[in-house]
Order: C-alpha cells, then structure tokens, then sequence
C-alpha cells in the first residue's frame, strides 16, 4: 500500500508557513458574493411572520389582505389554525413578493388571532420551572467520606444564561427551480450533506438538489441544516416559478437561529493538605429552550477527580431550541469547573497555576498542560506579577490575573478530494466542502501545492459545491483534518502517477523523484530534473484525476488538544465596568498547515470569548417571553477597543508535528469566560458568581449580593 | 414599510408649515427615525426633511455665547475648534456616541430629541409600556435599563448625549413655531408623558427646533458618562455638571443626571450642597450622595444609583481638575 504522510519538517516549503488567505482579497474588496448576496434575475424577497407570544395556540389565520396587495406572489401558511406555538419568533406564514418592503407589508397585513398560554423563559429559577426534568445521579468513589476528611471545601452556585451564535450573514438561502431540478445558495456548514434535508422534505431525489456555498457569513455551529425557512423558501419559489431569497431578519436570527444553552450549578469541591482534588459534587441545570439540555462534561478537564457525584435536571423554556454553539458544552463545563478550582486554590493559599500544577495527573494530558502551564506563565510574568486576590490596586481600578485550562477532539471528518493534473501542468482539487471563515480554502491549495513542489497561486481549488466529492460538515472543529488528509492522500497518488511518467525520461525509478521548487527531480541530484510543466506533459493527452479519501492509511491525522489562557484585567469597583486588558493562549493542534490562520482561529475565539464573558447574553422578557435583546444595540458583542492585546502561542515542532493535523475552530473559545471570570475575582477579592460580567453583577459580588438562584 | 408623503422644505416658514398637519414628523440625519419606521414602531403620514433648509445648520461663537444650529451634525460641533476649546465637555459628550457613522449623520437637534430607548417602546408597546391590564411592563419585566428617577406612569430614560450638559449649563433651545421664535431653557423641551399617545417631548403641532444657545463663559464643567463598552453603547448613566464662581468656592452648582429618569434630571439637592463650598472629596461625596436622594430603582436597576454617585463624583472632578 502507498505510503501517506506529510514531509518531514526541513521538506516543507508551504506547510506551517504564513500565507495570507487566498480569498481575502475578494471579502474586504467586496467582490465576493456570499449566499445573500445572489441576486438571479427574476429574484422575489420573501419574508417570515414569526409568533410574538412565548406560548400561544393559533385559533385563526387570515391571509386575504396579504394575497391582495400588489407585488405579493405567494403567501405560505406554515403553521395554520389549532397549532401550538412554544416560543415567541416561531415561524408561522412566509410570503413572497417583488421587493423586500412589500414582502415585509404582506406579513404584517396577515391577521392572526392567537390563544396566549402561559409561559416560561427564566430557567435560572430552576424551582419555578413547571416542567424540570431530573436526569438522576451518577456517583463515583464516596464523596460523602471524602468531603468529610476534606483539608478544604468550597461550595460555589454559578451560571452563564443562555446567548446567541449572532451570525453576521444571517440563516437563508436563495432557491431556484429549473424544472424539477433545485439550486439553492445556501449560508451553509454543511454542502455535502444538505441535499438530502431538502429533497427529503420537497419530495424529490437528491440528485436533483444542488447547493452552492462560495463564501458564508459565520456559523458556528447553527448552520447544519435546511432549517424551516429553506424548505419554506424552495416552496415559495417553487409556487412562485421564480427564484426566492428567504435571510431572516436579524430579530429572527438572534430570536431562533441558533442559541447556546445555558448552565447553572451548586458545587462543592475539596482538596487535602497538600492541595491535591479530592472530592467534586455537582447539582448542575440549564436549558436549551424547549429541549431543555443535557449534562455539561463536569469536573472539566480534570475529569479523573476521585470521589464525584453528578446531578443534572434539564429545564425546557419557551425559547427556541439551542444549536451546537462552537465547542458545545465545553465554555460552560469550563467555567463552571475553573471558578470552583480557582475559589479552592484561593482558600488553600495557593497560587492557581501551582494548584492545577499539583493535579494535572488527574487530567488526560499533564505533560502537554503543565509545558503550556509554563508558557503562559511566562508570557504573563506572573511569576513576578500575579498576587493573591485583590491586592493589586489604584484608585477605583483593580487589576486581576486569571488562568483557565481547556481540551477538544478535533479529529478530522469524512472527506472526499478529487485531484487532476493537467498535461499542461495545472492542478487542481475539487472537494465538496466549505470555508465557513476559516480558510479551508487555503490550506486545502497549500497541501496541493506542497505536494507538487508548486508555488500557492499556481493550483486551483475549487470547493462549496456538492457536485464536488462529498465531505464532511464544518462542525467539531473536523475540517482541517478532513480535507488535508483527503487532498493529500489525493495529491500524493497523483503525483505517484505523474512520476511514473517522468523516471523513464530521468533514467531513474520513480520512488527516486520528488517534486520541488517547480521541478521534479531526482533526489539529492537536483540537475537530473525537469521543470514541473514539462512532467506534467509526460503524462499524455488526458489528465490525470484521481480521488482521496479520510479516513485512510497514513498518519495524517489525530485529535485531542490542551490549551491554556491566562486573563488579566481591569475592573473599576465604583461602576463594576470590567474591561480586558490582555489575552495570553497557548494552544497545541498537532501539525499546523497554516501559521496566520491557525492564529487566527485562536483570535477570533479570544474574541467570541471576551463577548460572551463580559457582554453577550439572551435576555428573555419574564412578561412578554419575547427577547428584549434580539437586535445588535442591546445584544452586545465585543468591540475592537473591548478585546485588549491578545497573544497566542502555538504549540508546534517535535511532540506535536508528528500528531499530525488536529481540529483548532473549538478549543481557543473554551477558556476565555472562565479565565475571565477568574482574573476578576483575583482583582476584586470576590467571586462574581455569573456571565457575563455586566457592571450590575460585578457590583452586587462586591456588595456580597446576589447571583443566580 | 407604510407609505408615507415626504416633503423637502426650503424655509424654516414652510417647514413649520407642514409640521403643523397632524401625523407630520420632522427628519434630521434619519439614524433612528427611519428605523422606527421601518420597524413599525412608529407611523407618520409626511416626513418633513430639515436637510434643504437654509439657517438651520452653524456654530458660533460670539464672546461667551455658543449658539449651534440644530442641524449640526455632531461631528461638526466636535470638529470645531473654537466650541471645543470653550467647552471641552462637549468633545466628552460627542465621542459618546462612539460611532463614526452616526456623529457624521447625526445632528444636534435629532441627538435632543431622539425617541427613548425602551425595549418595551421598541417593540411596540408604547413609550409607558402599560399592559392590557394597566401594570407597567417595566416594573414586572426586566427593567436593568430604565429609570431610577421614574416620573409616573413614565420609566424609561431619556437617551440624548447633550442634554444633560446642556442643561447643567442652563443652555436655551431655540423654537419656531407658528407663532414665532420662542426660547426656553433646554430641560423644558421634556417631560414625562403620562398617558398613552403623549410624546416625551414639549414642542406643539408645527414647532421646530432650530438651535441651542449656551452661555460658555468662564464655566467648568465636565461629563463622566459610564459604558460598559468602550465601543459603540449607550451609557448607563452620564453626569454632566457645571460649576460657576471665581476662586476656590463654588458659587453655584448644576449636576445633572442623563440615562437617569425619562427627562435629564437635574440633581437640584446635589447642586445646593455645593453652594459656596469648595470641592473637596467630602463635599464632592456629600453631592454624590445628593445627587441620588430619592431615586426609586426597579427590580433591576439598584445599581444605576451605586453609577449615579460615581458619575457624579468623577464629572465634579473633572470639572474641578481633581483626581476624586
């Protein structure tokens, strides 16, 4: 069997270098055209009328004004009399019209007589909620002796509300019909596998479904599906006979598309003399809207602790379902777990870095926390500047450190790459796959180009199209192993098949060739060469397409990663404004493809991180169930000026190149709330027991107020 | 949206004229009016544009006397050197609104007299935000927003960034109405509305505001606005105050309190015990706590006061020049 692997390091001329993202230029010139940005001729804009009432059943729908005005073209029922609506924003007509402003008239000129039921949106009040779902205990070793012969305890009830993905493209799609045949440009993180969902619902093979994904405004996790509003746009354009854009509006899209769950939990923690874990007890709850929500991964990272016991009670609220929001379960499990460990190391007298230090063998991978421990430690100087809780000072304004560990899977998906080279010498991959952001698109042409000693510019990548070979969703940070291994199971064949070609020409056999620097050559004898264009032209007339495959043999991939962040931060105790001064983060993924990139994931998780510690957060309304927040003006993400200096470390060179690629989308936004959190009670001398930390909380912790339930 | 007639006066006269009708409506930059409309938050049957007309834009400053037309746009009162220079608290006020593009757009006039905030008012409960059976949305609901100064019926809070220094320097708005020009103190442009369909506003059918006068001379004063965002947010609370006197006392106080109440509340308390006083942390302290003398908080608002005192505190110290 051919042998697959990635070259070794003083063989890379592209992977782990730097380059810049091949479509950059095309985003911020604005040349390229994301989903919503299709504007086919003939186009209609639909839009949705979604329920105002938390709870409600429909007793009378009436569309005749709708139908009636001018430029209407369709108008969809989709939730007719006797539903029963669960949250407010569900979706209940849709119409197509000639413009968006008459779309927006005919859905408000529907009449629809609602019966209001009574509701439930504040899950933080666990006792109150009229359908809380014990899901029983799980117990191991005997916390109660433990406890009991304990050096320490502290008990702790914290909690994270629940927030929104706040996707800047929207959830939608624009739908054509030609024929039978669908053609959807959808804001997707899922090409491959979304024309199943759609034939499935619309009654058709999925062969006749296509889905276009070029570019896309974010996901995060809330983008796998159809969704209601696809299947509802394919109709409206299919009743229409003309091709429909359905986005949402941005109330909608922060109302139901896509929220991450929330977490609250009374724990206790101890440790023994020597500032050893010894005993975790754990009475966690949260919601995920109606769904309710599963137990989050506690004791975090520190998931060996002996003596546990862990109870969870899922609370259902009228609000729409959560969605897999980037490392789904992790920022909660994190927090939850490093403020309790962190309150433990301040009760012990240590420093936090020394305590997780003394109980890394209870986590998967001690040696790689306690090498990232260090790191962290130094960029920070907080050997020579971090000081026990709040006594470092000036005025109103504390200053904090805090320090925070993570992990993740990452294991690349199932993936399919067509790769052809050209008697010309073009080359060229084909994948079924999406750059939701990330830069797939990069690193899929730089695996090429390494493979064919090419330069980046000279292959050409083509993706975000099923008609390319199937590969797998961008969920669970399996992309970047995916589509590397894929491409380059692919490229290595075809090159394999190209040198077969060239060795009789060289005299030499073709394991003697390698291609570099734009020739193919004999190893160790660079003058018995050929210029890569003449190569490719020993292959004859046809091209050369060959496909591969991940999973396969070789080493390509891995997955399980360690990161840890460090967090300092100011905090003016007379207004409780809490503002990020520095990010540090030490992040481990294997073998990295691409420098800037993989940094630039991890800064883009510092800064989803710094929203969700200090600022984002759903806020449902107790009376109306609606959310009083679901625009850009109360929802608030994180500014420019509000994210500090943020500083990565990526862990690299031997012990980590030879893992092979591992998924990095996920870790780096695990941390960030609870290293947060933690520098904020290191500056002020008390816990803030909630997130964000909105100057209401920050202020009633320092009043010894308050928290959630 | 609902359609609407859209008329571009060219006289101050005309305009005037055509805000008399009934469901007339005056539009400055458009950066909020235009979304309430399209929201559906509000109706208007003609949109009279204050763009074309002639007078209505302008700074100058003649001896102590600024007078700023109200379509000025915000970053064009910031951008003048002169108003700046006599008045630094106005450059505080103005990059509040930490948005380029609403400064560029934004005017004078529209930053006095934009609609509140509310999330209830925004979503189309109306500005008292009463339920069907009378009890205040506000008050059962998540009120972490709102008023501490709550006049009524009326529980959100007044947005503008120059209000409350222009109150606190006992500014003058300038108004044409049918009847004429008229002049009044910038604080009576407000007022709590206590009934459904009352505006927070005291201009009549076909009144226009037209500009502000502000007396700058030899006045200290200062804003301290808090935000939770350094980018682009509304502040929670905000202090303008203004100190006149020569020499170490202070012979007379205005603090005034924005994002407070559903009008600019002047701290009147606060102001009196600072008469002829000297700044000192003590008496700046005892202003503070002045200053918050019968706030009412909600549910989820306590804190809001906890940010008055504070804002107060540190706007007398930057008008006094004092670490406080």
């Amino acid at each position: 069997m051919a042998d697959y692997s990635w070259p070794e390091a003083d063989r890379r001329a592209l992977i782990g270098s730097r380059p810049a993202r091949l479509d950059g230029p095309v985003k911020s010139t604005g040349f390229a055209k994301y989903p919503s940005d299709q504007n086919p001729s003939g186009l209609l804009a639909a839009k949705i009328l979604t329920c105002p009432h938390a709870h409600a059943r429909i007793v009378g729908i009436d569309t005749s004004a709708a139908e009636a005005l001018p430029g209407v073209r369709v108008v969809h029922v989709i939730q007719g009399e006797g539903s029963e609506i669960q949250w407010a924003g569900d979706e209940v007509a849709a119409v197509a019209a000639v413009t968006e402003e008459v779309a927006r008239d005919a859905v408000r000129a529907i009449r629809v007589d609602y019966e209001v039921l009574a509701h439930f949106v504040t899950e933080e009040d666990r006792d109150g909620a009229p359908d809380a779902r014990a899901a029983g205990e799980r117990a191991e070793g005997d916390p109660d002796a433990a406890f009991a012969t304990a050096h320490r305890t502290v008990e702790r009830t914290l909690g994270m509300p629940q927030m929104a993905h706040m996707c800047l493209e929207p959830h939608g799609q624009v739908c054509s019909w030609d024929g039978d045949e669908l053609e959807v440009h959808a804001s997707t993180q899922a090409v491959s596998t979304l024309a199943g969902q759609f034939a499935t619902e619309l009654g058709i093979p999925a062969s006749q479904v296509r889905i276009r994904t070029e570019y896309m405004g974010g996901g995060f996790g809330s983008k796998f599906s159809p969704d209601r509003w696809g299947i509802v746009g394919a109709e409206l354009a299919r009743k229409a006979g003309a091709p429909v854009k359905l986005f949402l509006e941005r109330d909608q899209e922060v109302t139901v598309a896509g929220s991450r769950p929330s977490a609250f939990a009374r724990i206790r923690a101890a440790a023994d003399e020597q500032g050893r874990l010894v005993a975790w007890d754990s009475d966690s709850w949260g919601s995920g809207g109606l769904p309710g929500t599963g137990q989050t991964p506690l004791p975090y990272v520190f998931s060996r602790l002996p003596n546990r016991r862990l109870r969870h009670t899922s609370v259902p609220t009228n609000l729409a379902g959560s969605r897999a929001w980037r490392a789904p379960n992790h920022p909660q499990a994190c927090f939850l777990t490093m403020a309790v460990l962190d309150d433990l190391a301040h009760e012990l007298g240590l420093d936090p870095i020394d305590f997780l230090d003394r109980n890394l063998d209870l986590t998967g991978r001690p040696d790689t926390y306690r090498e990232q421990l260090a790191i962290a430690g130094e960029m920070a100087s907080w050997k020579e500047r971090w000081q026990p809780r709040g006594r470092t000072r000036e005025g109103a304004v504390h200053r904090g450190l805090g320090v925070s560990v993570h992990t993740w899977g990452g294991r690349g998906h199932s993936s399919n790459c067509d790769v052809t080279v050209h008697p010309d010498g073009a080359v060229e991959a084909r994948i079924g796959s999406q750059d939701i952001g990330t830069g797939t698109r990069t690193i899929v042409a730089q695996v090429l180009a390494e493979t064919f000693g090419l330069e980046l510019h000279q292959v050409r990548v083509s993706l975000g199209d099923n008609v390319y070979p199937q590969s797998g969703p961008s969920g669970g940070s399996s992309t970047v192993g995916g589509v590397t291994a894929s491409t380059r199971r692919a490229a290595q064949d075809a090159l394999r098949e190209v040198l077969v070609h060239v060795a009789p020409r060289l005299e030499a056999e073709p394991e003697q060739l390698v291609a570099a620097g734009g020739r193919v050559f004999v190893d160790g004898e660079a003058s018995r060469g050929m210029s890569w264009r003449e190569a490719a032209a020993q292959i004859g007339g046809a091209p050369i397409s060959v496909q591969g495959r991940n999973p396969g043999p070789g080493r390509l991939i891995s997955s399980g990663v360690g990161g840890v962040q460090i967090a300092e931060v100011e905090v003016d105790i007379e207004t409780g404004v809490v503002h990020v001064e520095r990010m540090i983060a030490v992040q481990d993924c294997g073998l990295i493809i691409n420098r800037r990139l993989a940094e630039s994931q991890v800064y883009g998780g510092l800064i989803m991180g710094v929203g969700y510690a200090l600022y984002e957060e759903w806020i449902p309304d107790p009376v109306t169930g609606r959310l009083l927040n679901a625009d850009m003006e109360f929802y608030k993400l994180a500014g420019l000026v509000d994210v500090g200096s943020l500083e990565v470390h990526m862990m690299t060179g031997p012990g980590y190149d030879e893992r092979g690629v591992i998924g990095l989308g996920e870790p780096p936004v695990i941390s960030p709330g609870a290293a947060i959190s933690n520098a904020v009670a290191n500056a002020i001398g008390v816990r803030v027991p909630y997130l964000p930390l909105t100057p209401d909380r920050v202020l009633d912790a320092l009043a010894g107020r308050g928290g959630p339930a | 949206m609902r359609p609407f007639g859209y008329a571009a006066p060219a006289t101050v006269d005309q305009a005037v004229g055509l805000l008399e009708a009934e469901g007339s409506e005056a539009l400055a930059g458009g950066t909020d009016l235009l979304s309430l409309l399209k929201d559906d938050v509000e109706r208007v049957d003609r949109l009279v544009a204050l763009r074309g007309v002639p007078g209505l834009s302008g700074i100058e400053l003649d001896g102590g006397m600024l007078r700023v037309g109200a379509m000025t746009t915000l970053q064009e009162l910031r951008d003048h050197d002169g108003a700046i220079a006599a008045l630094p608290a106005l450059a505080v006020a103005i990059d509040g609104v930490a948005s380029p593009q609403l400064r560029a757009m934004g005017t004078v006039g529209g930053d006095l007299l934009q609609r509140p905030r509310c999330w209830y008012y925004r979503r189309g409960f109306g500005l008292l935000a009463l339920a069907a059976d009378g009890r205040s949305m506000v008050t059962d609901g998540d009120n972490r927003y709102h008023a501490i100064f709550p006049e009524g019926e009326a529980r959100f809070v007044n947005p503008s960034s120059l209000a409350p220094l222009l109150v606190a320097l006992g500014a003058e708005a300038v108004v044409h109405g049918p009847a004429g020009e008229r002049r009044l103190p910038v604080e009576a442009l407000y007022r709590a509305p206590q009934a459904a369909g009352e505006r927070e506003n005291t201009l009549a059918p076909g009144e226009l505001l037209v500009g502000v006068e502000a007396n700058v001379e030899g006045s200290r004063s200062a804003v301290y606005e808090v935000r939770q965002r350094r980018a682009l947010d509304w502040p929670l609370m905000a202090a303008a105050v203004s100190l006149a006197g020569s020499g170490p006392r202070t012979e007379r106080a205005r603090i005034v309190l924005g994002h407070a109440g559903p009008v600019p509340h002047v701290a009147t308390a606060a102001g009196d015990v600072l008469s002829g006083q000297e700044l000192t942390p003590e008496t700046v302290a005892a202003a503070a706590d002045a200053a918050v003398e019968g706030a009412r908080p909600m549910s989820g608002n306590r804190y809001k006061v906890q940010l008055a005192r504070t804002a107060v505190r540190r706007a007398l110290g930057r008008a006094a020049g004092m670490e406080i």
